[in-house]
């Protein structure tokens, strides 16, 4: 059955949310460009929602790209694996870019790689892709999910083994892939969408088929329509569905898409499975392809380096656990008036505060601003204008709980549902008095969280 | 190695090169947007109100719009000078307030009213509660009730009888104030060639500028739309009931500061509550004072009082009208 449109019970959009620049230009039109081995890579043994990952190698193992370095540890955790050939070294200690302090497995690199440059794209993305998913048993796939250490690309950075298991009693009937990259700036999953369709959506099959899910839909921005042409050329002859959703912040938010997707609303604290969906990004969706009919983990990923302070933006193939500098050399390095990386997109994107970090399986971009973009203006008096209120896609008001969270009010805060947040910014990026309003709600949940334990 | 990205030479520290920038997320915000911005709006909004009220009253209006905001920009200065802090001038927030004032005062005040209600609504109104964003009452309603309630006589409806005939309008009284005896033609009423406030007159430029500033987001329609609806369904039903009435929902609707005060005075968003639910009662709650004062009190209109009443309510709807969550509320076990 081809299916575009048609079927799609969404509305294509949410209430609420904003429309930031999209700044996608910088860096929309650099094909997928293959990172050059590093020296060094640091796999981090906790870059996932969960458990750190047990090391099952010893310092000074010669290891080849592919090997596991470290498993799970108990049922959500993930399992790490070598993105390059080298030798390992003793475990060293990074402060990832969210502020977790996590141990990390060094590798040096060897001079004999199994695969660079060209052969490496190929090897990760080209080649042949066809498959009857309904060939491959659930259990199989999520434990080819499990195996190649895959977890969601998207943010959270949930294994994927444990998101495909659906508990009893929660039948799943949708797959949905986010295509959005709602973020303002990041393009890979958009150049990934463009040059590797087929492995994407051979993985959102065989998660469907994991799940026991009968619908699988591709939501793609309408800001992006290369990628939204490919994806539906390459869609054609399947039973996959590919749907346009309008161009808003946060629409790649996983309770916003499944309100533009399937008109489902997930309750407050609950997941997607709650409502029978399971969401996975594109990325999460073409990795798990390459696991379940290669038996290949997850070693590189797509990453955009973007902004107007770097000087040649690329979307770039790179080993996970690379550094953030080597990166930002392989694009011509900063530009006179960088002042801020970011690790991620502008909206929901963390500040490095050092380069010597490693990337990890859930780092979508690097996006530097130069100082006249991050300027905010002086704070001033909240009017009570409620234009935080109309952009909150979670309907709260966030003026009163940020002002209730400075002024350490916490039964107001929590009468104003301050959990509830899912600390995506909207509401910081409006105000006209530039109140930090997320910063200050995203700390008051730190603070309540502690107390109440 | 990569060169680190130049820095802000105070906040980095001499000799360290591992220096960065950090912050929390957004990394962006909208600068398009600010408070001076919305207040511009406002002033924007105001436009076709100040050039009727300049054509139907000329120097008259100039005049009293001049005292009002000069006056409440120099008095936002002197008492920010008092306290210590830095001029919020800026914001344009005074400026507003003084427009306001200006446009709802009758046009034979004489001008130390003006300035007494100016310096009554920054002083009073607002400074006293910490500034702008802090008061509970609409600045312009608070200097404009404590004149009308200390000087009667050049406020009431005996300001606005014009014995010379120098202005181009039909009626001499105002038509709230006649309003029980004979009613105004609604044609006039509408394009505000009728006695009254400065800015109360037109309907035509309070729906022109209202309309901007609900399409713009710096007043939301909410509130107009409540009051306005309110007041034409008991209009609707009074007329209903005494239709031989010559004074129809229009004449309520078109007469007085009603539109004036749903668009500009009742949309003051400090004085207002922030949630949509929380705007409509306050709307409705608005136009049914309003209707309450018109129909059974002493006053021929009751707008100001309206607006100042809610506004004193406003702190309690803000409590009572949190609205819930997309997904509901937050699960206990989930805190």
């Amino acid at each position: 059955m081809i299916s575009l449109f048609s079927g799609a019970s969404g509305v294509g959009t949410f209430p609420r949310g904003v429309h930031p620049p999209e700044a996608k230009e910088y860096s929309r039109a650099a094909s997928i460009a293959v990172l050059s081995t590093p020296d060094q890579v640091q796999i981090a043994l906790l870059q996932h929602t969960g458990a750190p990952a047990v090391p099952t190698v010893q310092p000074r193992t010669d290891v080849v790209m592919g090997d596991m370095l470290a498993d799970g540890k108990g049922f959500i955790s993930a399992a790490v694996h070598a993105s390059i050939s080298g030798k390992t070294a003793a475990l060293g200690v990074t402060t990832l870019p969210n502020g977790r302090h996590v141990q990390t497995i060094p590798i040096k690199a060897a001079t004999e790689q199994p695969y660079t440059d060209a052969a490496l794209l190929a090897e990760i993305l080209g080649g042949d892709w066809e498959c009857d998913s309904a060939a491959f048993e659930p259990q199989a796939i999520r434990d080819a999910c499990k195996a190649a250490g895959i977890v969601g690309q998207g943010g959270a950075a949930f294994p994927a083994h444990v998101k495909f298991s659906p508990p009893e009693g929660k039948p799943i009937d949708t797959v949905l892939v986010n295509g959005c990259e709602c973020e303002p700036y990041l393009t890979a999953d958009e150049r990934l969408m463009i040059e590797a369709p087929a492995p994407i959506l051979v993985g959102a099959r065989l998660i469907a088929r994991a799940v026991g899910a009968s619908r699988v839909i591709v939501g793609i921005e309408d800001n992006k329509p290369e990628a939204l042409e490919r994806m539906r050329a390459a869609a054609a002859d399947t039973d996959v569905e590919v749907m346009a959703l309008r161009t808003k912040y946060p629409m790649g938010g996983e309770k916003q898409l499944i309100r533009a997707m399937v008109q489902r609303t997930v309750p407050t604290g609950g997941l997607p499975l709650a409502v029978g969906v399971v969401v996975t990004n594109v990325g999460t969706s073409a990795a798990v392809a390459r696991a379940v009919l290669r038996g290949k983990p997850l070693t590189h990923r797509v990453i955009t380096v973007t902004g107007a302070g770097i000087r040649e933006p690329k979307n770039v193939l790179a080993p996970i656990g690379v550094s953030f500098a080597a990166l930002i050399d392989f694009c011509g390095g900063f530009t006179e008036d960088a002042a801020r990386v970011i690790a991620g997109g502008p909206m929901m994107g963390f500040a490095l505060g050092s380069l010597e970090v490693p990337v990890t399986k859930g780092t979508s971009g690097i996006t530097i601003l130069t100082q006249t973009e991050v300027e905010r203006a002086a704070e001033t008096a909240c009017i009570r204008c409620g234009r935080c209120v109309d952009v909150c896609p979670l309907g709260l008001v966030p003026t009163r709980i940020a002002l209730a969270a400075r002024h350490r009010n916490w039964e107001q805060a929590e009468r104003h549902h301050i959990m509830a947040c899912m600390e995506c910014g909207c509401c910081a990026y409006t105000c006209p008095a530039s109140i930090p309003l997320v910063q200050l709600i995203r700390s008051g949940k730190v603070q309540l969280i502690k107390r109440k334990s | 190695m990569v060169d680190k990205p130049k820095q802000d030479n105070e906040e980095a520290p001499k000799g360290s090169t591992a220096f960065l920038h950090v912050g929390s997320s957004p990394h962006l915000s909208n600068s398009r947007l600010t408070t001076q911005r919305m207040m511009i709006d406002v002033l924007i909004g105001l436009l076709p109100i100040l050039v009727f009220a300049i054509v139907i009253f000329r120097w008259f209006a100039i005049l009293q719009l001049g005292i009002c905001t000069v006056s409440c920009i120099a008095f936002e200065a002197l008492f920010s000078a008092w306290r210590g802090k830095p001029s919020p001038l800026w914001d344009m927030s005074a400026t507003v307030t003084g427009v306001i004032l200006g446009l709802s005062m009758p046009w034979s005040a004489p001008w130390y009213i003006g300035v007494i209600a100016s310096g009554v609504a920054i002083g009073i109104g607002k400074i006293v509660y910490g500034g702008l964003g802090q008061n509970i009452f609409n600045p312009a309603m608070v200097g404009r009730a404590f004149v009308m309630i200390s000087f009667p006589a050049a406020m009431g409806a005996a300001a606005y009888l014009d014995p010379d005939g120098t202005l181009k309008i039909v009626t001499q009284a105002t038509p709230m104030s006649v309003a029980r005896s004979s009613a105004t033609p609604l044609w006039p009423l509408f394009l505000g060639t009728v006695n009254g406030s400065l800015g109360e007159v037109s309907t035509l430029a309070a729906l022109i500028g209202g309309g901007y500033l609900c399409v713009r987001r710096s007043a939301s329609y909410e509130i107009p739309v409540g009051i306005l609806g309110t007041i034409f369904i008991l209009g609707g039903i009074q007329n209903l009931l005494n239709p031989d009435s010559t004074f129809t929902v229009l004449h309520h609707l078109f007469g007085g500061p009603t539109m004036f005060g749903a668009f500009f005075i009742a949309t003051d968003p400090v004085t207002s509550p922030v949630t949509r639910r929380g705007k409509w009662i306050y709307g409705v709650s608005i136009g049914l004072i309003i209707m309450l004062i018109r129909v059974f009190s002493g006053y021929p209109e009751g707008t100001m009082f309206a607006v100042l009443l809610m506004n004193g309510v406003v702190p309690l709807i803000n409590r009572w009208a949190i609205p819930i969550p997309v997904g509901g509320p937050v699960p206990v076990r989930a805190q």
